[in-house]
């Protein structure tokens, strides 16, 4: 084509490229939904709490390994091509997602089961870091001048669109199978179900042909003798890694996940909002903000793609604290219940031992329905011991599970949507950004490095650090926010001051 | 300015590497003795172990700043 490839094409080469790394997505964000559950699943039963630290401790790993995976699968791209290095990050992400599927649980196999799923998910990790610098670069190389933002913006937005296919096959199963049972074996339907994704986007990559500048480059003899040598130990080459990681992949990385993934954590496990609720607000927000990746896209393609993305960091930077507080003020039971009370269902009691003195911890679960359609679940936990001379310990009254009412719901998926429209601007840029920033034979291991330490380390780790922060000692259920804001506002400075606006047209050097 | 800059990225790295290990020590020591405390060291371990190299990287950042190296960033990637 190279540069001429016809539009009918392009979609074909865009169609198969997204496809399979929606799949990916797909795959890689089944785990992070169902931590807690695998937590409980593949982990040891003494503290739920530790149970999911360790699983976020690997849900770390898998992003940690994720600029490994760039590196590898990075100079396997741009040694042998584009097209058998990503569809090898395919079958390795799709074989690991089924076996994670088939782990049996800490209560068969003991230890085995949770150091199982840490091998699986560094490969899941591994396959990541090389799949997405392989897709980018495989339709920007393909695509005619002028159009690379709108084309590559396609490839964007995958990694929402398997997003929401994850909550959407998650909260389907649950539904179907029950709760009671989707926490005892079917949370294992999302991760088998995906051997059969896979096949599909197997048999439609193997049908597609190589880059057309990677295939030129190969027949003129000018592939890189050590991509990960010119990329990294080459100034020239090394400066621009780093700029494009300080200056917009960082920033973009906590974007990105602040909106889509801290949201809804923050919603489900701070606000205490119901299960289904929290996903159906985020899954509401996704469907409607996923075309602004295509217009943002579209847009950098004319406008030039640093002030699209600074401008998102920046927005992310002045609005996140007021969001995250009206999530807070409006979940709060206080204001839910400004409406009169419609129900007060019988009290759940159940009881279980405490220790082996013969204590017992006694919950009573509430459901409160109100006349505005909300309502929520009052749980109150007393201790009660064998020593009948000692009083009932009172612990404080917890509200969880709580359903909105139809205009707080809809507010929750505005301020989602706001976010996730900040998120297609930092990203739906990017791909264009980074791909025209490097030459064609070291463009798929230069561009993948800052990407995934953008995404995996500083994106990838929002929850984890945001956790640990609003942990601390006088910390507020805001105060994990800031890590995202400072880390964007420093990548907001470094792209203001040094990045260029203009755009490289010519990519096939 | 883009020069002037680099100096605050130069030292920016060790900062944040000096921040990150003394909340590292905290938390560790402030953990209660045993799982909890395995647990901590195991965090701010993996959060060390990648944020440090990124560090060293944002000091090198600031010495190619410094010297001037983004004065003039290259058109096409033949420049580079």
């Amino acid at each position: 084509m190279n540069h001429e490839t016809k539009q009918n094409s392009i979609f074909k080469v865009i169609g198969a490229s997204s496809l399979g790394t929606l799949i990916e997505w797909y795959d890689f964000y089944i785990f992070g939904s169902l931590a807690s559950i695998i937590g409980a699943q593949l982990f040891p039963a003494d503290a739920g709490a530790s149970a999911l630290i360790n699983t976020l401790a690997i849900f770390a790993a898998g992003f940690i390994v994720r600029p490994f995976g760039a590196l590898v699968f990075g100079r396997l791209g741009d040694l042998i091509g584009r097209k058998y290095t990503f569809l090898l990050t395919l079958v390795l992400m799709g074989g690991s997602t089924f076996v994670i599927g088939l782990i049996p649980s800490y209560a068969s196999i003991g230890y085995a089961a949770p150091i199982l799923v840490l091998i699986l998910r560094l490969i899941q990790g591994l396959a990541l870091g090389g799949e997405y610098g392989g897709a980018a670069t495989y339709v920007a190389e393909h695509a005619p001048k002028g159009k690379r933002g709108f084309f590559t913006s396609w490839i964007q937005t995958t990694a929402t669109l398997g997003l929401f296919l994850s909550l959407g096959i998650i909260v389907l199963a649950k539904n179907v199978v029950g709760a009671t049972a989707f926490a005892d074996w079917g949370w294992r339907i999302p991760f088998l179900l995906s051997i059969l994704l896979v096949g599909v986007s197997i048999y439609i990559r193997l049908k597609m042909h190589e880059s057309p500048m990677f295939t030129k480059l190969k027949t003129e003899g000018n592939i890189s003798k050590n991509p990960l040598k010119e990329s990294f130990s080459k100034k020239a080459n090394f400066k621009m890694v780093l700029l494009a990681l300080f200056g917009a992949t960082m920033g973009q990385g906590v974007i990105w996940y602040t909106g889509q993934f801290y949201a809804q954590s923050f919603i489900e496990n701070t606000c205490k909002i119901d299960f289904n609720d929290s996903r159906y607000i985020l899954l509401w927000a996704i469907a409607g903000a996923t075309p602004f990746f295509v217009i943002f896209g579209s847009w950098s393609d004319k406008v030039g793609r640093k002030w699209i993305m600074l401008t998102g960091m920046l927005l992310g930077i002045v609005f996140y604290r007021p969001i995250y507080q009206l999530f807070i003020d409006k979940s709060e039971v206080a204001t839910l219940s400004t409406s009169p009370i419609l129900k007060i269902a019988d009290p759940v009691v159940t009881t279980a031992p405490l220790h082996d003195k013969g204590d017992s911890l006694v919950t009573t679960s509430t459901n409160v329905s109100l006349q505005n359609g909300a309502s929520f679940n009052k749980v109150v936990v007393d201790t009660v011991y064998a020593d009948s001379s000692k009083p009932i310990g009172h612990a404080k009254e917890i509200y969880k599970d709580k359903k909105l009412d139809p205009g707080t719901f809809w507010l929750f998926v505005a301020l989602v949507f706001f976010q996730i429209i900040l998120v297609t601007m930092v990203y739906g840029p990017i791909a264009a950004f980074l791909v025209e920033l490097f030459p064609t034979k070291i463009r798929y291991t230069s561009m993948s490095l800052p990407y995934h330490v953008g995404n995996g380390v500083f994106g990838g780790l929002v929850p984890f650090v945001a956790t640990l922060i609003a942990s601390f000692s006088g910390a507020t259920p805001l105060s994990g926010l800031w890590y995202p804001i400072g880390i964007a506002a420093l990548s907001f400075v470094i792209g203001a001051v040094y990045l260029s606006n203009k755009k490289d047209e010519n990519v096939t050097d | 300015m883009k020069r002037i800059l680099g100096i605050l990225w130069i030292i920016l790295g060790p900062l944040a590497m000096a921040l990150m290990a003394w909340q590292a020590y905290e938390k560790i020591s402030v953990a209660e003795p045993g799982v909890a405390q395995t647990n901590t060291a195991l965090q701010w371990g993996i959060i060390l172990l990648i944020f440090i190299p990124i560090a060293i990287g944002l000091v090198i950042f600031g010495k190619y700043a410094l010297t001037g190296a983004y004065d003039q960033l290259p058109g096409k990637s033949e420049d580079l």
